[in-house]
C-alpha cells in the first residue's frame, strides 16, 4: 500500500484528527491531533492490511517561529513493507503528549531521548528520565533557544583557543629570555669618511649595509 | 520528571548493587550498567549512557551540509563508511542529485569492506568477553589489512570521510583492485579458520546458546534492526528489501538466525549471523570489483548546498543495524535538524527488559552479542 | 619451507651484552637444576651426616645443637625449593607469553635479554618499585596478610612434591593426604583478600573462586585415590617407585580407570589453579581481576607468582601420580643402588643420575605445562553454574566409578599380573594412535588456511 492509501484509510477511521498529507516535497507526512495519537497508533498496528509493527524512529523538531515542537513518528510495516510519517504538534511552552510505549516498546528509549533533549513530557511513560545527559542537567539542548550554562558542577566549558594560549606563553617566555640575556648594545656609528680621496682614484666600493637584526 | 528508583537493597540476602563500568574491559565503549544482583543472578541491569555524548545532532545545525560529513564518521567510528553513506544519500534526496554508477559501486565496496572490519571487531571482542583471547588477535590481524586497504583508498584508517554529497571523494588507486582480491582470497579461508577455532567450540556454544533469547515479536517491538533482528529470525535486510545504491546489482544471501546452538534469537544466533555476513560481504565486494563501470566518481553538486525547505529520511543497512538519517531543511545553507537514528541505541533499550534472571556472565554475553557501541548510543 | 633467520642478535649489539644475555639464559636453569640436585638431597639426615663426616671431617653427634642443625638444614631446603618455584614461575611467565604470542601470530617479549628471557626479572623489579597501596576502607591487617596465605599454601604443597630420585624436601608417609589438605590454604588466602578489599567486585571474585576450588577438591581427591590404590602408599616417592621408567609401567597406562582418573585430575587441577577455562575468579573481561583487583605492587606480584608456580605444581602432581615421575626408562632400583656405591656418601655416578632423573621429571612436567598453556589460550571460559554442573554431575560420579573399578582391578591384577601388562600395551597403542590422528588433523587444518606457513623468522 502506498502512503497515500494508508493516509486515506487513516482519515476514514479517524476523520478530523488526521490532517492532510503534506505535499511530496521530499517525504510526505501527516499531522495528527496529539490527544488521539495513541488510538491512531494502536489502530495502525492492528488494522488488517496496514499492520505497522515497527516504530522506526520517534524524534522531535523545534520550531520556535511557529511556537510548536513537532514530535515526529516514522512508522513502518515489515509484513507489508509500507510506512507513513506522522507528526504531532505540541505547544512549545508546555509540550505534552501521551506516550505510545504501550503500542511499541521501542518508544520507551526514543521518548526518553526526546524528553532529555527537547523537554517534551510523555504522560504515561513508565520511566521518564534523562537518558544521555546527567540527571541534574538544566535545560534541553536541542531546543533552538538553548543557552549553555557555562559549566557543569564547576567544570568550565569555555577555554581559550589553544593556539592563542600557546602563543601567549611563547611571548612570555621570549620576554623572560630577553630580560635574562639582554642583547649587546648596537655599535657606535662609524666616524665620517676622510677627506675626499685624490681625484682619479675610483671611490672604494661600499659594502652594502648590514641587514637589520630581526 | 521521575528519578530512578532502585529497590532498596535487602541486607538479609545477598543483594548487591554493582556498577558495571564505565571503565570496564568488556563494555564496548564507555558504558555504564547499574546491576542489581542477587548473588550471581541479576535482578535488573539498567544501562546508564551518555559518557560519549558529543551533541552531534546539534552540531549538524551549525555547520553546513557538506561540512557535516566528517562528523558523521564519529557517529559510529567502527563503521564510519555507513554513517557517511547514509548522510550523503539523505542530502542527495533533498537536493535531488543522482549519483553516478561508478560512485555507487565504490560506495558499496567501501561500505562492505567496512562491514567486514566492523564485524571482525564485534566478533573478536565478543570472543574475548567470553574468555578466549586468541580469536580477538586473529580478528584484528585481518582487520589491519582492511585498514591498510581503506587507507590506500581514502587516506584514513578509522574515520574515513570518504563519501561526498553526490559521490565519493577519491577513485581507486592503481593496483588497489588486485590487492583487494588478494585480501579476499586470504579472508575467505580466515573465516573458516575462525569457525574452526571458536565458533563450534563446545564451551562457546554452551555460553551463548539459549542465553538472553529475544523472540521475533520482541525484536520487532523493541525496534531492533540489522544482525540483532536477523538473529531473532526476522528475514529483513534493507540491502535486499529496500535497496539503495548499487545493491540491486549484486547477489548475496542474508543469514538469518536458526537456533544453531539452542534457541532462535539467543546470543549465538546473533553472533553467527555476523560471522556469516562477513563471508557474504566478501562476495559482494568481489562482484562489485568485477562489474565496476567506468564513469565519474561524483555528480555535479553546487558548492553551497542550499536545498528547498522540506524533510527527508534515508535508511541504510549499517553494520550495527539500520541507520536512518532524518534531515529537515528550511531552505538555508544550514540544516534545520539532523537526526541519526542508530541501531545500537535501540539495542540498549532492550537490555533492561531482557536482563532479569540472567547471570552476570550472561550480561556480558548479551551486551557483546547485541554489538552496542558507545558512539552510536550517545552520539 | 622453513626459513631460519633469527632476529637476535641485532647487528650492532655489543658482543659483551649478547654474551651476557645468552649466558643468563643458560645459566639460570643450570643454576636451578644444580641447586635442586646438590642441595636438597643433602639436607636429609643420612647424606647430611655423611657429608659432614667425610667431606668436612666433623662429627655431628658431638655438637651441642644437633637437632637444631638438622632443622636449619631443612629450613634451607625449604627455601631452596621455594626459590626454585619462584624462579620457575617467572620463567613460565616468560614461556607462556612467548607461546601465547606464537599462537596468535605475534612475537611476545623479545627485548629484555635473548628472546625476552629476562622479561620476568624486569617485571618483578618494576612491581617492587610500585606504590604500595592499601585502599582506604580496606581491612589493613588482613589485606596485607592475605597474599602470604596464598604463598604459604603453595609452598607447603611444594615441599612434599618430588623432583628427582632423592630430590624431595619432605618425603612424608602421608604425602598425598598432606598435599590435599594444605591446598585449601590457598582458599583461605583468596577469601581473605576478597573480603578485606572492601570492594564488591573483589568479593564477587573471591566467592566464585572459593566455590570453585572447594568443589573441585572432591573429584581431585577421588582421582587421586586411583594411583594410591594401585601403589598402596600415600607417600609421593612411594607412588613413583611403584611405577617404572617405561611408558607401559606408568599408572596412566596400566589401568583404564587410571587414564580416566588422569583426565579428571587434570581438569580438577586446572580448576584449582584458576586457569582458563576455569578462571572465572579472575575473569578479566568481567571482574577485571577479581579477588586481587585492589592489589598493586609486590603483593600483586605474589599472586601472579603463585599462579605460575602453580603451573609447576599441576604438572608435577600429575606426573608424580600418573606418568611415572622421575623414573628413567631402563634404570631400576638395583641400578640406583649400584651407582650409589657402597660408601655412605654417594659416588659421582649417582649424582649424575640424579640430574637425569630431574631432567626426566622436568620433561614430563613441562609437557603438561605446555598443555595447560595451550588450553588457556584456546578455550573460552565457562560460567559458574556450568562449572558446578561439570564438577558435581560429571566428574564426581566418574571419579567414584574409577575408584571402584580400580578396587576390583587391583584384585584381578594381583591374581593375574599379566593382565596389567597387556592392558598397558593396549592403552599405549591406543594413545599413540589417537595422537597420530590428532597430528594428521592438525596438519590438514594448517594446510586449509591458504596463507599460513610455518614461519620461524621472527623468533
Amino acid at each position: 500500500m502506498t502512503t497515500i492509501e494508508i493516509h486515506q484509510k487513516l482519515q476514514e477511521a479517524f476523520g478530523d484528527a488526521v490532517g492532510p498529507l503534506g505535499e511530496p516535497k521530499v517525504d510526505a507526512f501527516a499531522v495528527v491531533k496529539g490527544d488521539r495519537i495513541v488510538e491512531i497508533c494502536a489502530w495502525l498496528k492492528k488494522a488488517p492490511g496496514i499492520e505497522i509493527d515497527f516504530l522506526q524512529d520517534l524524534t522531535a523538531v523545534d520550531w520556535p517561529k511557529r511556537n510548536v515542537i513537532e514530535v515526529v513518528y516514522h512508522l513502518f510495516s515489515f509484513p507489508h513493507r509500507h510506512g507513513i510519517v506522522l507528526k504531532v504538534e505540541t505547544d512549545r511552552a508546555n509540550p505534552v503528549v501521551h506516550t505510545v510505549e504501550g503500542v511499541w516498546k521501542a518508544a520507551n528509549w526514543l521518548e526518553r531521548e526526546v524528553y532529555d533533549l527537547f523537554g517534551v513530557t510523555f504522560t504515561g511513560h513508565p520511566d521518564l528520565r534523562r537518558v544521555m545527559l546527567p540527571d541534574d542537567w538544566v535545560g534541553h539542548p536541542l531546543r533552538k533557544d538553548y543557552q549553555e550554562a557555562g559549566g557543569f558542577h564547576g567544570i568550565p566549558n569555555l577555554r581559550e583557543n589553544p593556539l592563542v594560549e600557546l602563543r601567549r606563553l611563547d611571548l612570555v617566555r621570549i620576554a623572560e629570555h630577553l630580560k635574562a640575556n639582554p642583547p649587546p648594545p648596537p655599535p657606535p656609528p662609524a666616524p665620517p669618511p676622510a677627506a675626499a680621496p685624490a681625484a682619479g682614484t675610483p671611490p672604494a666600493p661600499s659594502t652594502p649595509p648590514a641587514a637589520p637584526q630581526a | 520528571m521521575s528519578k530512578l528508583v532502585l529497590r532498596r537493597v535487602d541486607r538479609n540476602n545477598e543483594e548487591m548493587l554493582i556498577n558495571f563500568g564505565p571503565q570496564h574491559p568488556s563494555t564496548h565503549g564507555v558504558l555504564n550498567f547499574l546491576v542489581e544482583t542477587d548473588g550471581e543472578v541479576m535482578r535488573r541491569a539498567i544501562p546508564d549512557i551518555g559518557y560519549l555524548h558529543r551533541s552531534l545532532e546539534k552540531i549538524g545545525e551549525m555547520v553546513g551540509y557538506p561540512g557535516y560529513m566528517p562528523y558523521t564518521d564519529r557517529i559510529d567510528y567502527l563503521a564510519a563508511m555507513f554513517a557517511n553513506e547514509g548522510y550523503a544519500i539523505a542530502v542527495e534526496k533533498l537536493i535531488k542529485v543522482e549519483v553516478p554508477k561508478r560512485a555507487q559501486y565504490l560506495r558499496a565496496i567501501s561500505c562492505e569492506l567496512n562491514r567486514i572490519a566492523s564485524h571482525l571487531v564485534s566478533v573478536g571482542t565478543m570472543a574475548t568477553d567470553i574468555g578466549a583471547v586468541t580469536p580477538l588477535v586473529y580478528a584484528l590481524r585481518e582487520r589491519e589489512l582492511i585498514n591498510d586497504l581503506l587507507e590506500a583508498l581514502c587516506g584514513a584508517r578509522l574515520t574515513y570521510n570518504y563519501h561526498r554529497i553526490g559521490g565519493v571523494a577519491f577513485d581507486m588507486p592503481a593496483g588497489w583492485q588486485e590487492k583487494v582480491i588478494a585480501y579476499l582470497d586470504r579472508f575467505d579461508s580466515s573465516v573458516q579458520e575462525w569457525d574452526r577455532l571458536i565458533t563450534f567450540n563446545e564451551i562457546y556454544k554452551k555460553r551463548l546458546g539459549g542465553v538472553a533469547v529475544v523472540s521475533r515479536e520482541q525484536a520487532i517491538d523493541y525496534g531492533l534492526s540489522g544482525p540483532n533482528l536477523r538473529g531473532s529470525g526476522v528475514d529483513w535486510d534493507l540491502r535486499r528489501d529496500a535497496p539503495y545504491g548499487a545493491y540491486p546489482d549484486f547477489q548475496f544471501d542474508i543469514p538469518v538466525g536458526r537456533g544453531w546452538a539452542g534457541k532462535v534469537g539467543d546470543c549465538f544466533d546473533r553472533y553467527y549471523v555476523r560471522v556469516q555476513e562477513m563471508a557474504q560481504s566478501s562476495r559482494i565486494v568481489r562482484q562489485a570489483l568485477e562489474k565496476m563501470p567506468e564513469g565519474e566518481i561524483t555528480a555535479k553538486v553546487p558548492r553551497k548546498v542550499k536545498p528547498e525547505a522540506g524533510e527527508v529520511q534515508s535508511r541504510i543497512e549499517s553494520a550495527r543495524g539500520e541507520m536512518a538519517y532524518y534531515l529537515v531543511s528550511d531552505g538555508t545553507e544550514r540544516a534545520y535538524r539532523v537526526r541519526a537514528r542508530t541501531g545500537s541505541y535501540m539495542a540498549m533499550g532492550i537490555i533492561e527488559d531482557i536482563s532479569p534472571g540472567l547471570m552476570v556472565a550472561d550480561l556480558v554475553a548479551l551486551i557483546a552479542s547485541l554489538d552496542v557501541v558507545a558512539p552510536e548510543t550517545d552520539r | 619451507m622453513t626459513q631460519f633467520s633469527f632476529a637476535f642478535p641485532k647487528p650492532g649489539t655489543k658482543k659483551l651484552i649478547v654474551g651476557a644475555s645468552l649466558g643468563a639464559v643458560l645459566a639460570i636453569p643450570a643454576l636451578l637444576a644444580s641447586l635442586l640436585v646438590f642441595v636438597i638431597p643433602m639436607v636429609h639426615k643420612p647424606l647430611f651426616d655423611a657429608f659432614i663426616r667425610e667431606k668436612l671431617g666433623h662429627d655431628p653427634a658431638t655438637w651441642i645443637g644437633t637437632q637444631w642443625t638438622y632443622a636449619l638444614a631443612f629450613f634451607v631446603a625449604g627455601i631452596v625449593m621455594f626459590t626454585f618455584a619462584a624462579i620457575t614461575g617467572g620463567i613460565f611467565s616468560w614461556y607462556e607469553r612467548r607461546v601465547a604470542a606464537r599462537m596468535q601470530s605475534r612475537i611476545g617479549p623479545n627485548r629484555v635479554g635473548a628472546g625476552g628471557f629476562l622479561q620476568w626479572i624486569a617485571d618483578a623489579v618494576k612491581l617492587l618499585f610500585k606504590e604500595d597501596l592499601v585502599p582506604g576502607e580496606a581491612d589493613a591487617l588482613i589485606f596485607r596478610a592475605a597474599p602470604y596465605f596464598v604463598v604459604a599454601g603453595m609452598t607447603l604443597v611444594l615441599v612434599a612434591l618430588p623432583a628427582g630420585q632423592a630430590i624431595v624436601v619432605a618425603d612424608l608417609d602421608v604425602g598425598i593426604f598432606y598435599i590435599l589438605a594444605v591446598t585449601s590454604f590457598i582458599v583461605v588466602g583468596i577469601i581473605l583478600s576478597g573480603w578485606s578489599s572492601n570492594s564488591k567486585w573483589s568479593l564477587f571474585g573471591a566467592i566464585r573462586a572459593t566455590a570453585q576450588i572447594i568443589s573441585y577438591e572432591i573429584p581431585a581427591g577421588l582421582a587421586i585415590m586411583v594411583p594410591v590404590l594401585m601403589a598402596g602408599t600415600l607417600s609421593t616417592q612411594g607412588l613413583i617407585k611403584a611405577q617404572g621408567g617405561w611408558p607401559w609401567e606408568w599408572f596412566f597406562f596400566r589401568n583404564p580407570a587410571a587414564a580416566v582418573a588422569f583426565f579428571i585430575l587434570f581438569i580438577s587441577q586446572l580448576a584449582e589453579g584458576n586457569r582458563t577455562p576455569f578462571d572465572l575468579a579472575e575473569a578479566e573481561s568481567e571482574l577485571v581481576a577479581g579477588y586481587f583487583s585492589e592489589y598493586s605492587g609486590f603483593r600483586f606480584a605474589l599472586y601472579f607468582l603463585v599462579e605460575w608456580a602453580n603451573l609447576w605444581i599441576i604438572g608435577a602432581f600429575a606426573t608424580t601420580l600418573f606418568l611415572g615421575g622421575w623414573q628413567i626408562p631402563g634404570v631400576t632400583t638395583q641400578t640406583w643402588a649400584a651407582v650409589r656405591g657402597s660408601g655412605s656418601f654417594p659416588a659421582w655416578g649417582w649424582w649424575a643420575l640424579q640430574f637425569v632423573s630431574l631432567g626426566v621429571f622436568a620433561l614430563k612436567t613441562l609437557f603438561l605445562v605446555n598443555v595447560v598453556i595451550w588450553i588457556r589460550w584456546t578455550l573460552p571460559r565457562i560460567r559458574i553454574d556450568q562449572m558446578m554442573t561439570l564438577c558435581w554431575k560429571y566428574l564426581v560420579p566418574a571419579g567414584f566409578a574409577a575408584m571402584l573399578f580400580t578396587l576390583l582391578w587391583q584384585m584381578v591384577a594381583t591374581w593375574v599380573p599379566v593382565v596389567e601388562r597387556v592392558t598397558a600395551l593396549l592403552v599405549l597403542a591406543a594413545t599413540v594412535y589417537v595422537t597420530w590422528r590428532f597430528l594428521v588433523q592438525t596438519r590438514k587444518n594448517v594446510s586449509l588456511i591458504a596463507h599460513e606457513r610455518v614461519d620461524l623468522t621472527n623468533w
